[in-house]
């Protein structure tokens, strides 16, 4: 019978990605709902003295993954090794983050072990032994309430959503064999950002600009580093070219939940509220009264984005030091 | 080259979405049906790599009769046929069933390159893709902003959180789309004339050699317990005040006392 919670953890360079405690919090919780256990994994090269840091948010087993061939996230490599791991283990639910990692390996995980899969979930409720996932659909406009059929169930969870909590148990570390399998895609190249740049998705805080800054970005990234957030962007933005896609926040481009996120100059386009409706907090700054995005906002100001955000800035510097 | 790319009909990004009586669907009649957009630039990448490399390009979509509506867009911009999976005991198919289905149908089609979106925004599964390259055995390369071909090989820019990766696979193989991959073009009006001529396939599940017993609404894997409108936000407090380092005083102060989130 399966049983059990395995989370599948993520870490690049040696560095847990936040979601991955969230994943192992909420695994927690999960098992303990259903009276059962929890399983994390860790996948990479050299990242058998990672395992201690997952410790403290309650697993009862860390599974290393620990193989050259884990380098760098490969969809072949990453699972075919989970295939094997999952069915030795033989959980009754898997969780994972939705990065962009996440998404991508866990749809073709699914489809390897014919399980049911819920995409992006933004709480997970136990009732009766049995999972309620909820997921936004048609750009958050729609939260529906999941259920998974079959003995496997796959829960993917938005980042920045479930909160961390510390639970630490008796915990065992292992290090099975792992069998790479045949991997027909190869990492030719890499360009990863480099400096002290805050992922959009992770950010606690995300300062937005839209076509309002008129591609001006120094005051949003001024009242950014003030409050150790991450910028974002509108479409109409990128698609100006005064930022790259990467920064791009909607329903084709990032979504993010952050505790605070404040909008500057943007109109509040419903493409743009997908990418970040389920923001904790959402501070609207813009010079139309009228504005749409006013009306998903909780705190609204009306004025000139370059008379307002600097000084925001200034205000939080006095409270930051 | 043979191409295929996959593309489905969803609700346009503007529409409202209502929930129907029954509670775990959404109302169909008033909605306005389009392409998905990552599909868009799927097409539009196809074409570009057809004309680059000759060959031709296939358009593969499940849905009901108004699907091919899609189909004939893509014709319209310039696909060479397309095929219709049209199928009523397909209908309601969950992520998994429509891509082993998608993959059938593929299997009989000449192919070298798949391309997918990398979701559709009606359910945002993001799994489809990825399922029809497992089912098919074939290298899947998400969320791709760039590619480049060579001796029998794609190279693709992919995004990563934090970056991005080249990733290189022998063909055949599946990428899916992403922003910035390219600007999808419009169909032209002598497109859209030859698009009527251009060949389109139906085909039911059946045919394709898939069990109707074990696809659509009663197989779904994920079953809806409810839909919901989102959660409502309180109304909106406006920060009054003159002059704007006022405004901003008070702005900081409610989120520094009273939200105490900075
Ligand atoms: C299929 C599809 C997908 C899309 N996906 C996305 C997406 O992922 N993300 C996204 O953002 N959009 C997306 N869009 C585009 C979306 O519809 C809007 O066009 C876009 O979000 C508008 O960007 P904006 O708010 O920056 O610009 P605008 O709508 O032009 O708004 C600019 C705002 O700035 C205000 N302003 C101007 N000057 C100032 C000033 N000095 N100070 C203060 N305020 C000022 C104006 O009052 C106005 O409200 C998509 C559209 C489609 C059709
Ligand atoms: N019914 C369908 N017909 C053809 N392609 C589809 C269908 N459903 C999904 N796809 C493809 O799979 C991608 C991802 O869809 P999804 O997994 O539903 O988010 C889409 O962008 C399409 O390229």
């Amino acid at each position: 019978m399966a049983q059990g919670v395995f989370v599948v953890t993520e870490q690049r360079d040696g560095a847990f990605r936040k979601v991955s405690f969230e994943a192992v919090s909420e695994a927690r919780r999960i098992a303990d709902s259903l009276g059962t256990d929890v399983t994390a994994v860790v996948l990479g090269s050299g990242v058998e003295d990672l395992a201690g840091e997952l410790e403290k948010y309650g697993p009862d087993k860390i599974l290393v993954a620990d193989d050259a061939a884990l380098a760098d996230y490969t969809t072949d490599a990453y699972s075919n090794v989970l295939a094997d791991l999952v069915a030795s283990v033989d959980p009754a639910v898997i969780l994972m983050g939705a990065t962009i990692q996440g998404k991508d390996l866990s749809a073709r995980l699914a489809a390897r072990l014919d399980a049911g899969l819920a995409m992006d979930c933004t709480a997970v409720k136990v009732s009766d032994g049995k999972l309620t996932c909820t997921r936004p659909m048609f750009g958050g406009k729609i939260f529906a309430d999941v259920q998974i059929e079959g003995e496997l169930q796959i829960v993917v969870i938005r980042p920045n959503v479930m909160e961390i909590s510390e639970n630490a148990k008796q915990c065992v570390v292992e290090k099975p064999a792992v069998q790479v399998g045949e991997v027909k895609t190869a990492i030719v190249d890499k360009n990863i950002d480099t400096g002290d740049k805050i992922e959009l998705t992770e950010a606690d805080i995300v300062v937005s600009g839209g076509r309002g800054t008129g591609g001006d970005f120094a005051v949003i990234e001024q009242l950014a580093a003030a409050l150790g957030g991450a910028v974002g962007a509108s479409r109409s933005v990128v698609d100006e070219g005064w930022r790259p896609h990467s920064d791009q926040v909607g329903q084709t481009g990032k979504v993010v939940s952050p505790v605070l996120y404040v909008a500057c100059g943007i109109s509040g386009a419903i493409q743009h509220l997908a990418g970040m409706s389920t923001s904790k907090y959402i501070v609207a700054i813009n010079k139309d009264p009228e504005a749409p995005i006013f009306s998903k906002a909780d705190l609204g100001v009306v004025g000139d984005l370059f008379d307002v955000v600097p000084a925001v800035t200034e205000e939080v510097k006095k409270i930051r030091g | 080259m043979e191409i295929v790319v996959l593309v489905k009909q969803v609700p346009d990004t503007e529409s409202l979405i209502e929930i129907a009586d029954d509670g775990v669907s959404i109302k169909t009649q008033d909605i306005k049906w389009v392409m998905n957009p990552y599909d868009e630039i799927a097409v539009e990448e196809a074409l570009q790599i057809r004309d680059a490399q000759s060959g031709s390009v296939t358009v593969v979509s499940m849905g009901p009769a108004k699907a091919a509506e899609t189909i004939r867009t893509a014709l319209a911009m310039g696909a060479d046929k397309g095929v219709h999976i049209n199928d009523p005991a397909a209908e309601g198919s969950d992520p998994l069933a429509t891509a082993r289905i998608l993959a059938a149908a593929l299997k009989e089609l000449p192919f070298d390159l798949i391309i997918a979106g990398h979701r559709a925004v009606d359910e945002d599964n993001y799994q489809v893709a990825s399922a029809v390259a497992e089912f098919l055995g074939i290298p899947q390369i998400s969320m791709v902003i760039k590619t480049e071909m060579a001796d029998g090989r794609i190279r693709c820019h992919r995004t990563i959180d934090g970056g991005t990766v080249v990733v290189e696979a022998a063909l055949p193989a599946l990428f899916t789309t992403q922003r910035g991959l390219n600007e999808p073009r419009y169909a032209s009006l002598p497109g859209i004339m030859k698009a009527k001529k251009k060949p389109m396939a139906v085909k039911t599940i059946a045919e394709l050699g898939i069990d109707p017993a074990t696809v659509g609404a009663a197989n779904r894997k994920i079953r809806v317990a409810a839909l919901n409108f989102p959660p409502q936000r309180e109304a909106v407090r406006m920060v009054e005040g003159e002059a704007a380092a006022d405004k901003a005083a008070e702005l900081v102060k409610v989120l520094h006392e009273e939200a105490k989130i900075i």
